[in-house]
């Protein structure tokens, strides 16, 4: 064989990723996807046929007028947890991160105490609260009140809810925050120092913009979170969207059908927060990379182009 | 005829729990002049720039600037630590350029350099990027403003170190060993910048381990050894003609 001719490529090979190169096929992977894709078509052949799932009924409660009222409830639930919750948890974070021992005390045993307590537990000690406190009083501590009034009048099943899930969700939050700012390298904070800006300058411009790369992950976990806990809320007879599809089915007993209905929402709401994620990470990555990733949208037109 | 003192560091005391790192330190800088500190890793080079903007708490002895004692008042002979917002004041007109750019990733370039002009000089944004467009081309950036400082090799980012901490037009520069972190054929870039600063008259405080560059810009070169002032001297004669023996073998290892 002689070398000269083993230089010059056959014309065919143009056409070839580079010439001369075989890629290892892999029947393997052949085999094992079609095996997963014929399980999976008789998964969803058993759920589309399967009389019991009441498809019918699904799509007739989808959009019912309770459901959607306690998947609203559902929502601002979430929301408001989660605002409340993160407002108290930066607020947490900075306590536990400043110098003064007694805050960081205060603010570590608060962790402490809201991560120990089982969220259940919490909510109904919160809706029980008049057997603790009969009344609450405003005033000066020690000293007199100004006004005072009936806890049971003033906690009522959703108060217990919201103050509850706050707390809960404020003790992760503060870990999830205080995470985010230790991960901000030391000399970034040297550098705002030596060019005159303050702490609270300093933890606004530089350190929580910085942060906020790691903490959006976790808050996304802890948002999703949220959303599927205030199903617990039903216990306490507040309706959101579990405790809707609850109240329907305990007048026509269609259980399964109605539990779809609000696992489809679940799912579908989670979807959509997962999404958001997605972008809202893209944005704190600005800098962190030298080029952002393309958006999902961006990679299909490439793909189709 | 002697320029004023713009730098005034006596007694200078400082120890990391029972460590002592800088013991007994004196220093004087005058207007426009050009000030390199060399000594080994370990000698308190980085510790002594970083108690004259109070970034390290001092334990004996005084910093001045601008005849200002920072970070301190002194009240029946004692030394009060300043409370925040004072600290503050003082750092804003000392600039500091540090080993590992320390640039703000999350912000382009011209936001790092405008960041302090608007939030701590007060500057209108307008005003503030005039100003940061201006010395972004004074250190041969011009064009990048709207990159990120992860775009950036490490010797242009090191140049809007230096223009961010001109931004706030101090009167004094400190550079805490701004070539160390840059591949070797980057270090060039970086010293011009502070050479020609040197040329414009600016006050400048340089911890460096380029003998060729305090050779050429320094006015004094102060060689520092287990936190103390071995000797002080123009670059001819230190680098030349060391009088201690601690110097020469210092210099006869890094030469």
């Amino acid at each position: 064989m002689s070398v000269s001719t083993d230089l010059v490529p056959p014309p065919t090979a143009r056409t070839a990723p580079a010439a001369g190169v075989v890629p290892l096929r892999r029947p393997g992977r052949w085999i094992s996807a079609l095996v997963v894709l014929v399980m999976l078509a008789a998964a969803v052949r058993s759920v589309v046929t399967n009389e019991a799932f009441q498809w019918g009924v699904v799509g007739e409660y989808f959009t019912a007028e309770v459901v959607l009222r306690g998947l609203g409830l559902t929502l601002w639930l979430t929301v408001l947890t989660l605002v409340l919750g993160f407002a108290l948890g930066t607020v947490l974070a900075v306590l536990r991160l400043s110098g003064n021992p007694v805050l960081v005390g205060v603010a570590w045993g608060y962790v402490w105490i809201f991560r120990s307590v089982p969220m259940l537990v919490q909510l109904l000690f919160w809706f029980n609260i008049g057997a603790l406190y009969p009344t609450l009083a405003f005033g000066i501590p020690f000293g007199p009140d100004f006004v005072s009034v009936s806890s049971t009048n003033l906690i009522g099943p959703l108060a217990a809810v919201i103050i509850g899930l706050t707390l809960h969700e404020a003790a992760y939050a503060a870990e999830i925050v205080r995470g985010g700012v230790i991960s901000v390298e030391q000399g970034q904070v040297e550098a705002a120092l030596a060019l005159g800006m303050g702490r609270g300058r300093i933890l606004r411009r530089i350190v929580l913009p910085q942060a906020m790369r790691s903490i959006i992950p976790a808050a996304g976990n802890s948002l999703i979170g949220t959303l599927k806990g205030t199903s617990i809320v039903s216990v306490l007879a507040v309706q959101d969207l579990l405790f809707s599809v609850q109240l329907i089915y305990n007048r026509n007993y269609l259980i399964i059908p109605l539990l779809l209905v609000a696992t489809i929402w679940y799912v579908a709401v989670t979807s959509v927060l997962s999404a958001a994620q997605y972008y809202v990470e893209r944005y704190y990555a600005r800098g962190a990379v030298r080029a952002l990733p393309p958006t999902p949208w961006q990679r299909l037109k490439g793909r189709l182009r | 005829m002697s320029a004023a003192t713009v730098v005034r560091i006596s007694d200078l005391h400082k120890s990391y729990g029972a460590t002592p790192v800088l013991r007994g330190v004196d220093l004087e800088v005058r207007q426009g002049e050009v000030t390199c500190v060399i000594g080994p890793s370990g000698s308190g080079k980085s510790t002594l720039l970083r108690c004259v903007n109070h970034l390290e708490k001092i334990n004996a002895g005084e910093v001045e600037v601008d005849g200002e004692l920072i970070g301190y008042r002194r009240h029946k002979g004692r030394l009060h630590e300043l409370k925040d917002r004072a600290i503050t004041r003082q750092r804003a007109s000392i600039g500091m350029v540090f080993q590992n750019f320390n640039l703000f990733p999350h912000l382009t370039v011209l936001e790092n350099v405008i960041e302090a002009p608007i939030g701590v000089r007060g500057l209108s944004r307008a005003a503030a990027v005039v100003l940061g467009k201006e010395l972004i081309a004074r250190v041969g950036l011009a064009g990048r403003e709207e990159s990120y400082p992860r775009q950036l090799s490490g010797g242009q980012q090191q140049r809007i170190a230096i223009a961010r901490a001109l931004a706030m037009e101090p009167k004094l520069m400190l550079f805490d060993e701004p070539t160390s972190a840059l591949d070797p054929e980057l270090v060039g870039e970086v010293l011009a910048v502070i050479a020609d600063l040197a040329e414009a008259g600016m006050t400048m405080v340089v911890v460096t381990h380029e003998m060729a560059f305090a050779r050429q810009v320094a006015d004094t070169v102060v060689f520092l050894d287990e936190g103390r002032v071995v000797e002080s001297g123009p670059p001819a004669e230190l680098l030349s003609a060391p009088r201690h023996a601690r110097t020469r073998e210092f210099l006869a290892r890094v030469l």
